[in-house]
């Protein structure tokens, strides 16, 4: 069972849909219990870094999701809160990896939104995926690139697309509304 | 490299799409999940869809289908037609639509752009503007573009902006239904004058209007109903064609 993330950000019934056109069962939870117990847990999010991280912080999510050993995904949104700190709202994060969230210059339009590709990949996500396939992206911060960063992409500036450490993946993107795309990267995380 | 979108738009009537549609390979091209299925299996970069009844008890009926069509595409989608309050987004938003337009709503209460954008994220909040060049002046249309109102189109998206909205769908209503391009007129003030992203709208004919709009207007997307829907313009071609005269597109 993968266990979906619930929390006070938009986008969850999508990843939800994304996995059961792969096959895959899923519940959305924020009992801690069932996410220990899930195969693999998504932590997916549209919306504001500061109320998101209240909302984890009241519930005691943030430490469960620190503790969780098994493959986790970060999505958008949660990909940021993964990170240790983001300009918006300036909210502390999470910390998983060493990377600060930034708001992007306002030299282009804001958000970045719509289709781009990769300037790098690396690991498991990305087999079978080359640089040119574009994935969907809409944010307005993005994530600085760090010892972490799986995957890059340019907008304005190169930025993060993709995290790791450990047992912990994220895409600044979404793969649940990247098409065939999307749908090969989630197929890569559901088989780690 | 960020792709120029390309966006075909259905309009929905009772449930159903609109205006003669002419897709020989589905069973049911008046089905919206059928077609949306179609157009994303084709490489549409998103769709919007249209309510044009737009009453209290089609709302209802219109989260259903929202529902049916998000479990079914794997690319993102806009729904507007309608839409009065915070609640009528909420009820979408949680069907599954990525995003939500309003139009004649905005302009009588602007604040509701700002509450959209802070319950939910501007990245949802699509603003239509419909547009009609008077007497040299750009000015906004209401109620499905019947009713003049006192801004200008310019001065307008840029209200828009500061509210708080995410994306502007600006339709020029001399170009509609013309088929004879995309106002690059209009849509080149307004993507200059603003910081978010715009898709062009209105007056489709042919593949070269698009590029043209690609070539002298910053905007984002472009946006057409009947040239997809007849088939006249297929997506793959479109983007075919973009590609070769150097627009960046999601091939």
């Amino acid at each position: 069972m993968i266990a979906i993330l619930k929390y006070n950000a938009g986008n969850i019934k999508s990843v939800q849909n994304a996995l059961t056109r792969l096959g895959y069962e899923s519940i959305i939870t924020d009992d801690p219990e069932e996410l220990m117990k899930a195969e693999k847990v998504i932590f997916p999010g549209v919306g504001e870094a500061g109320s998101a991280m209240h909302y984890l912080l009241e519930r005691g999510l943030d430490k469960t999701i620190i503790s969780l050993k098994k493959p986790v995904l970060g999505i958008c949104l949660g990909m940021q809160l993964m990170c240790r700190h983001s300009e918006e709202a300036d909210t502390r994060c999470l910390g998983i990896f060493d990377a600060d969230v930034k708001l992007f210059p306002p030299v282009d339009k804001i958000p970045h939104m719509g289709w781009n590709n990769f300037l790098t990949i690396k690991g498991e996500l990305y087999k079978g995926i080359s640089l040119e396939d574009d994935v969907y992206f809409v944010h307005s911060y993005y994530s600085e690139i760090s010892s972490c960063t799986s995957a890059t992409c340019d907008y304005i500036l190169p930025f993060s697309a993709s995290m790791q450490s450990g047992n912990f993946y994220a895409t600044q993107f979404h793969p649940e509304k990247s098409a065939g795309v999307g749908e090969k990267i989630l197929q890569n995380f559901l088989e780690i | 490299m960020l792709k120029r979108r390309i966006i075909p738009c259905l309009d929905i009537k009772d449930g159903r799409t609109v205006k003669g549609i002419n897709f020989i390979n589905l069973r049911d091209a008046g089905d919206p999940v059928e077609l949306a299925k179609e157009y994303a299996r084709q490489g549409a970069d998103e769709l919007v869809f249209l309510d044009i009844t737009a009453t209290i008890e089609n709302r209802k009926a219109l989260a259903g289908l929202v529902e049916r069509i998000a479990a079914e595409i794997n690319i993102p989608f806009t729904v507007g037609g309608g839409i009065d309050t915070i609640e009528d987004v909420s009820i979408l938003l949680k069907a599954g639509a990525d995003k939500v337009t309003v139009n004649s709503s905005a302009v009588k209460r602007p604040e509701l752009i700002s509450e959209m954008a802070g319950e939910f994220g501007s990245q949802c909040v699509v603003v239509a503007i419909d547009t009609k060049l008077i007497d040299g002046e750009w000015i906004v249309f209401v109620n499905g573009g019947r009713t003049p109102v006192e801004y200008k189109t310019a001065a307008w998206a840029r209200r828009v902006e500061e509210l708080g909205a995410g994306e502007i769908l600006l339709t020029s209503m001399n170009n509609d239904g013309t088929r004879s391009g995309f106002s690059i007129d209009i849509t080149g003030e307004v993507s200059r004058s603003i910081n978010i992203p715009v898709i062009a709208s209105g007056g489709a004919g042919t593949m070269e209007h698009f590029s043209e709009v690609f070539f002298n207007t910053a905007c984002s997307a472009a946006l057409a109903a009947s040239i997809f829907h007849f088939g006249e313009i297929t997506i793959p071609d479109l983007k075919k064609y973009l590609h070769k005269e150097n627009i960046s597109v999601r091939l």
